[in-house]
């Protein structure tokens, strides 16, 4: 028999948490290898022979090391160990998939995660200050031109594509969802978007709430290190 | 009897240049329709309603499927036999190191060379207004970090970004590399895997890198080998 695939993670990479989650869903075997982004130990020389780009999440499956989360997913998917459900076989189910997971990085995940980082994250660790009011504004605009765009065009229906939950709904929730705070304000302004995120939690439950525990916690320390 | 795909591109656009030199590689036959940008083709309502929903370039319509997004674009006409498998593998371990370089590319090459080429070229164009030097220095950090990461790890000991030989992420990565000579940046000066790299790269997709590239090479007033 083969070792099972060696997952290296932290909670606090959004794509670390949706990977986890899917990986979860899909029952995929393997082995929890967590590696501590506060600790900086995606940076020692013992990490860089498992991932050569010193990030996270990462895989090794034998011999063979992988980075990237959506290759990842796509890698497990031709193995065998990913839900079809969540990542599709047919093929225009799965280019729809793709399109968003592939959209997605100049769009949600960009305008949150670095709206998540210098007024959340940086200030919190004390390594940059808290930024101005004006540039805090003009993030959270960055962030609600996107929220906009999936209120719009992706939708239309439950999910991102179609009527059930895939990997797509799970990356994109996971970006948003690291800026609990903000969004939960504005449901009036994006309602389908509040929802939605709503439905991804119960659909990916108990595992969603396991991943976010430890974001959940950071924010909570961040807003009170600021009061 | 199916149509051809319709593709809609601007050579002006980097993820546009890749897949048209993919296709012309490809020997795949698709119907030429090209949107021009600069005129704000994209943006009227005619091509938000029935071409692209996102309103950019490049996407395909395949007899009544529309899709967006290159990398997107390229995995599902693979899947449908139209990218020969040395450009794209079909062995998932070898696809799967290919996809780690497309997902890669995203959020730090793809990402900090566009916005050097924004703000030392576009922006100044579009508001008239020349940008501080310590503002395109910083620019040019952040992408001289990921041209670092390209020369010392992806082209480590090989001759192309995923093995020994050419695939469409050497395709995509060199259109992004490719335009930041229009903003006056010598990528072979500091770089000299990379200089010898996109050689090779121009050279197994020639006579369409020069076809593609020729926007690239009259704006930024440069030849293909020249240095600027």
């Amino acid at each position: 028999m083969s070792k099972a695939i060696k997952y290296y993670y932290d909670f606090l990479s959004q794509p670390s948490r949706a990977l986890w989650i899917g990986m979860k869903l899909s029952k995929t075997p393997f082995e929890d290898c967590p590696v501590a982004l506060r600790k900086q130990e995606q940076l020692t020389d013992e990490y860089r022979n498992i991932n050569r780009f010193q990030k996270v999440p990462a895989i090794v499956d034998g011999k063979f090391q992988l980075g990237e989360s959506v290759s990842i997913v796509r890698y497990l998917a031709d193995k065998g160990f990913f839900s079809e459900q969540l990542y599709p076989k047919s093929l225009e189910d799965r280019a729809r998939v793709d399109e968003f997971l592939e959209w997605q990085h100049f769009n949600v995940r960009l305008t949150c995660a670095t709206f998540f980082s210098k007024v959340w994250l940086l200030p919190a660790k004390g390594l940059a200050p808290a930024p101005k009011p004006e540039v805090v504004k003009k993030l959270i605009k960055d962030v609600e031109g996107n929220l906009g765009l999936l209120e719009r065009l992706w939708l239309e229906k439950d999910f991102l594509v179609g009527d059930k939950l895939t990997v797509a709904d799970i990356f994109g929730a996971s970006e948003i969802t690291q800026m609990t705070v903000p969004v939960q304000c504005k449901r009036k302004q994006f309602p389908k978007v509040a929802k939605w995120l709503e439905r991804v939690r119960e659909t990916t439950n108990p595992y969603h709430d396991e991943a976010h525990s430890f974001l959940y916690k950071v924010a909570k320390q961040a807003a009170s290190a600021k009061n | 009897m199916t149509s051809p795909i319709r593709y809609y591109y601007d050579l002006m656009s980097q993820p546009s240049r890749a897949l048209f030199i993919i296709f012309r590689l490809s020997n795949m036959p698709f119907e030429d329709c090209v949107v021009a940008l600069r005129n704000g083709d994209h943006l009227t309502e005619d091509f938000k309603q029935q071409i692209n929903r996102f309103q950019r370039v490049p996407c395909i319509h395949d007899n009544g499927y529309k899709l967006a997004e290159s990398v997107a674009i390229l995995r599902y006409l693979s899947a449908k036999g139209k990218i020969p498998e040395h450009l794209y593998p079909k062995y998932f371990v070898d696809q799967s190191r290919v996809d780690e370089f497309l997902e890669w590319q995203h959020m730090s090459l793809r990402l900090t060379c566009a916005m050097y080429f924004r703000t030392v070229w576009l922006e100044p164009l579009l508001t008239g207004r020349t940008p501080s030097e310590a503002k395109i220095e910083s620019f040019r950090m952040h992408m001289e970090r990921n041209l670092d990461v390209v020369e010392e790890v992806w082209l480590e000991g090989k001759d192309f970004l995923t093995g020994s030989t050419l695939t469409v992420a050497d395709i995509f990565a060199a259109c992004e590399i490719e335009q930041t000579r229009m903003a006056d940046y010598d990528v072979r000066i500091k770089y000299p895997k990379i200089r010898a790299w996109l050689k090779r790269v121009r050279q197994s997709c020639n006579p369409y890198y020069d076809v593609a590239h020729e926007f690239v090479y009259k704006i930024s007033g440069t030849g293909p080998q020249a240095k600027l």
